[in-house]
């Protein structure tokens, strides 16, 4: 096998990785699509939120201090305790269900029946809104997240593999952290769908999807469901913010990756898990191999080079080509329409 | 009592059809007419230039078009903030290509190259509908910003990668460049701005503008009524991107004077726009001017109030805004989802009945 072609498994390799990232955003947005219709754009802020409210604890940071400190001429920063990660998680997981139930009771009641639209528009309010408090929470710095996954380099994969290239090839370097990231994909997937197969609150949360009304003359309540629901879309925020927040750090860009889960749920549609995920792997595999090929100008001789970072935009303009052919995405319910 | 068309007789039909049919109204515009050209120009200084009046006025061009395409056709877009750079790059290709150009047609050009432009990205419209077009626009935002940083043409090989306004006079006044007085920049928007509105308000309320509102409304019905979907849809993102891409040329040329593409016209400043039209009111020119103006002035309040007089530090009143901007958005859309716009319209509503509601 040449060396090129080795390098282009490796590009592979690694989009497939970044793709689970994506797709980890993803599911978030198919979570409360299915169940209320709403299209959230606060998730991307929400994984924010939820690994900067989790540095902060587990650092023992005092909530709102610039606050207090530029209100009350205090000089307050941090508690003085380190929490364990796992109880720090827990704690953080409250306080999105709590997050949840304040959208629910405070916003999303009051818009039952608006347009899609304007649902949309409230979502941007509320990342908007979520931005700034967490900001004003834990203050805006770059924080280090480490609640002790593996990172860096796999060298037993890169020893390896080391053999199957000629005398340049050192092997496929491989991120731990990716296959760890990989590996909570996979689990979070099978558990959602344990929970909505198995219990009776992931049954109501499936009836509700297809139809509120019909879901609501069997005794279930909307409310319930609407609170639940948005206390998943936070668990699976607050496990993408976890992943992203060790990878590159808690800051401000992490909740940018809620514009690149957009293209990701075109591809796939906005109504299927699994089109999450398919969806983030092909973003994923080809925004890398486009920038292998094209961006940096590896293939065919470098007759086309576009100069580098074409990840910005290429995942868009695949989703806008490809929804041309096909509205719906790829495993999206069909779009059907009437007068 | 003074607010009603009772006694105002109309006896030609362009008086019948005109834009403010109830005279109180038509004063007032006027008045503010007035106002506007003969007034602030000789108190106008800098500072008021471009903390207020400079923003003000081009955003609320930016926000006159993308009301035509989101108020009015029903066309999400989420591309804004790129379309406003394609103003502003071909702006500065004109300036520097043709220096003896008058300015005013520089900043026309630049609204038709942008037009071209919107149409190309409007022709996915055609199939995709609702959100999936909303993020389809986000492609024309970061293709558009990418292109902009990655090929030097368009900045003319510049060493920093920024463009540079030089000056260029109108009637031999500066108008852009270091060496612009307040009120010469100011004046130049204004003409901009007042063109712009008259002519969106007279293109909304004749029959384009209703094949606009049909298509919003329902476009498989507007279709079989004989409303042409691709014609009514593709001139409504060219019309917007016109007006999009004068404001972009006027925020780079007149406004920063320099500018770095990913900074000055990024997602942000799409949102930004769309906050605009959102808090002002979907479908309505007015509330393209009330949502510019509550945008611009919010932050300049917040930074007075906050950082002025209660002494705090200015990281935390940005992030105030942020978290007040937010709040905002969505106490708007809860409360009056039509915007300040409806606000108005309930108000002048009330007025025409006093002080005899009944």
């Amino acid at each position: 096998m040449s060396d090129q072609f080795l390098y282009g498994i490796e590009v592979v390799l690694n989009g497939l990785m970044a793709g689970v990232l994506y797709a980890l955003v993803a599911l978030g947005f198919v979570l409360i699509y299915k169940a209320s219709g709403i299209f959230n754009y606060a998730q991307g802020v929400m994984a924010l939120f939820a690994a900067m409210t989790l540095v902060g604890i587990m650092n023992g940071q005092v909530p709102f201090s610039h606050l207090i400190n530029a209100i009350f001429g205090t000089k307050i920063h941090h508690f003085g305790w380190n929490v364990n990660a796992f109880l720090a998680i827990l704690l953080t997981m409250a306080v999105m269900v709590f997050l949840a139930w304040a959208v629910q009771k405070l916003v999303m009641r009051h818009l039952v029946n608006q347009e899609p639209i304007i649902l949309f528009m409230a979502t941007i309010g509320l990342a908007y809104f979520l931005e700034g408090f967490s900001d004003l929470m834990w203050g805006s710095e770059i924080k280090k997240l480490d609640v002790g996954l593996p990172q860096g380099g796999s060298l037993w994969i890169e020893e390896a593999t080391a053999g199957l290239g000629g005398e340049g090839f050192f092997g496929f370097f491989i991120d731990k952290l990716d296959i760890v990231a990989t590996v909570v994909a996979i689990l979070l997937v099978l558990a959602l769908m344990a929970f909505s197969n198995y219990t009776k609150e992931g049954r109501a949360l499936r009836a509700v999807a297809d139809d509120h009304q019909a879901a609501l003359s069997v005794g279930i309540s909307l409310n319930f469901i609407w609170v639940l629901v948005w206390s998943v879309a936070g668990f699976v925020a607050l496990v993408a913010g976890i992943m992203w927040g060790t990878k590159s750090g808690v800051q401000f860009s992490l909740s940018l990756i809620a514009l690149k889960a957009l293209p990701v749920l075109m591809l796939g549609g906005f109504t299927s898990i699994p089109g999450a995920i398919i969806g983030g792997l092909i973003i994923g595999v080809g925004e890398k191999l486009f920038e292998y090929c094209f961006g940096s100008g590896q293939c065919f001789g470098g007759i086309i080079n576009l100069g580098g970072a074409t990840e910005n935009w290429f995942a868009y303009m695949l989703a806008l080509i490809f929804l041309v052919f096909r509205p719906q995405g790829l495993f999206g319910d069909k779009i059907i329409e009437r007068v | 009592m003074f607010y009603r068309e009772a006694g105002d007789f109309s006896t030609t039909y362009p008086e019948d059809s005109q834009t403010f049919p109830i005279k109180f109204d038509r004063y007032r515009y006027y008045v503010v007419l007035a106002i506007a050209f003969l007034v602030i120009p000789f108190i106008i200084n800098d500072y008021w230039a471009n903390a207020v009046f400079l923003p003000f006025l081009i955003y609320a061009i930016a926000a006159i078009g993308l009301n035509i395409l989101t108020g009015y056709c029903g066309q999400v877009s989420l591309g804004t903030g790129g379309f406003m750079a394609v103003g502003a790059y071909a702006c500065y290709k004109f300036m520097t290509a043709f220096p003896d150009l008058n300015m005013f047609i520089n900043v026309l050009l630049a609204g038709v190259v942008t037009a071209f432009v919107g149409v190309l990205f409007g022709l996915p419209s055609l199939r995709i509908k609702g959100f999936y077009l909303a993020v389809a626009t986000l492609a024309a935002q970061f293709f558009l910003t990418w292109l902009f940083n990655r090929v030097p043409w368009f900045y003319n090989y510049s060493a920093s990668g920024q463009i540079n306004a030089p000056e260029r006079t109108v009637l031999g006044v500066a108008v852009t460049g270091p060496n612009t007085e307040a009120w010469a920049a100011y004046l130049f928007c204004l003409v901009f701005c007042v063109a712009s509105a008259v002519v969106a308000r007279n293109l909304t309320r004749g029959s384009v503008g209703r094949r606009w509102m049909a298509i919003r409304d329902m476009d498989i019905a507007a279709e079989i009524i004989g409303v042409n979907p691709m014609k009514a849809k593709l001139t409504a993102f060219a019309v917007s991107s016109f007006f999009v891409g004068i404001s972009g040329a006027l925020f780079f040329a007149i406004y920063l004077g320099a500018v770095e593409v990913g900074e000055a016209f990024s997602i942000q400043k799409s949102f930004l726009i769309l906050f605009m039209v959102i808090i002002g009111g979907l479908g309505s020119i007015f509330g393209s001017f009330a949502g510019a103006a509550f945008l611009v002035l919010l932050p300049v309040a917040m930074k007075i109030i906050g950082a002025d007089i209660l002494g705090m530090p200015t990281d935390i009143v940005a992030h105030l805004q942020l978290v007040v901007v937010g709040a905002l958005i969505i106490v708007f859309l809860i409360l009056e989802p039509h915007g300040i716009a409806q606000l108005w319209r309930v108000a002048k509503e009330k007025l025409r009945l006093w002080p005899f509601p009944h």
